[in-house]
């Protein structure tokens, strides 16, 4: 087991736990209810969704990094490993499968997903990412931490895949400190 | 062992939060403190540019980049922790208190749960959250109460 996945089972162990029905009934609720208010069209509520998420995303990413006591990650193929293993892990308890596509890229693979637990998706609704919540808490959590990231949903079993797939693909890694302006020449 | 103050600057330079840990503290008004503050993160992001070299292995586990961790003086110690998102946590203490980096990581912690989840609280605005201070002050007391029985 590498240190990435004992940590995050570790702390899995310590963080309160809210039950997953509750959880999976509060989220269903608050999808209908931006469904409602954005009129069914359903570009607008993926929108809403990933927004919501990154507003989670920017604040969570602390409370990792204040709990975890991670090691500092020096290649994007760590920091997937621990956004895969052990916070996907602190704050889902969910396992995450993490691929590397390219120095710039990886994927997220499980199958359990505490948020979907009762949910099919109607015909009409065959638009609708679900779950799209968690590619907002990924770009929100990456950007504090200086990655600018693209993520979306490849696959979901909602949509008849086998598995979830989240794909990032990273756009741009800022930099600290004083902007170009202020650079010497 | 006394601890003395407590400030937080946001990534941007910007005072956050300031409060005494303890009656001795020295008395400063808010407008210093801001000033302070700000000083203070521009003299950390020179340290920065000034180290001649990068640390191959980053001391500081919850710690950013180098730059300031620590002054010492006759009557004070100042330790800094600044996380990976750019927050520095600034804790004045007297000389010879122990486990300041440890009340530091426990400060970070308190700050992800009482202000972060608090809805009400804009990233990078100042914290005007009750629970934050009240759990603060809790902390502080337990560690020097520690401390003291620990001396004993």
């Amino acid at each position: 087991m590498s240190k990435a996945t004992s940590n995050g089972q570790q702390l899995w162990n310590k963080v309160p736990k809210a039950n997953a029905e509750l959880f999976a009934l509060t989220y269903g609720a608050l999808v209908t209810e931006v469904v409602r208010d954005a009129d069914e069209n359903l570009a607008t509520v993926n929108e809403k969704l990933e927004k919501i998420g990154y507003s989670i995303g920017i604040r969570c990413v602390d409370e990792f990094l204040a709990k975890s006591n991670s090691p500092y990650c020096k290649t994007l193929a760590e920091t997937a490993e621990v956004l895969g293993k052990t916070a996907f892990r602190m704050f889902l308890g969910i396992v995450v499968d993490v691929v590397q596509h390219s120095p710039s890229s990886f994927s997220l693979n499980f199958q359990d997903n505490p948020l979907s637990l009762f949910v099919e998706l109607p015909e009409n609704y065959k638009e609708l990412e679900y779950s799209i919540l968690y590619c907002g808490v990924i770009r929100g959590a990456l950007e504090m931490l200086n990655y600018k990231v693209d993520c979306q949903f490849v696959k979901s079993p909602l949509k008849g895949d086998d598995t979830h797939e989240i794909k990032v693909d990273v756009k741009q890694v800022m930099s600290d400190g004083a902007g170009e302006d202020y650079q010497e020449e | 062992m006394v601890f003395l103050h407590l400030f937080i600057v946001n990534k941007s330079g910007g005072l956050i939060h300031h409060r005494a840990l303890s009656p001795k503290a020295p008395q400063i008004g808010t407008n210093e403190w801001l000033r302070i503050g700000s000083t203070f993160h521009s003299l950390y992001a020179i340290a920065n540019e000034a180290s001649p070299m990068k640390l191959s292995q980053n001391k500081n586990v919850s710690g950013a980049d180098d730059g300031i961790e620590e002054i010492q003086a006759d009557g004070l110690v100042l330790r800094c922790l600044q996380t990976r998102t750019g927050i520095k946590f600034v804790v004045t203490a007297e000389p010879g208190t122990s486990d300041i980096d440890q009340v530091l990581r426990e400060i970070y912690i308190l700050y992800t749960d009482c202000a972060l989840k608090d809805p009400f609280y804009e990233l990078e605005m100042p914290i005007r959250c009750e629970l934050f201070t009240t759990s603060v002050d809790a902390l502080i007391r337990t560690m020097e109460r520690s401390a003291r029985l620990g001396i004993r």
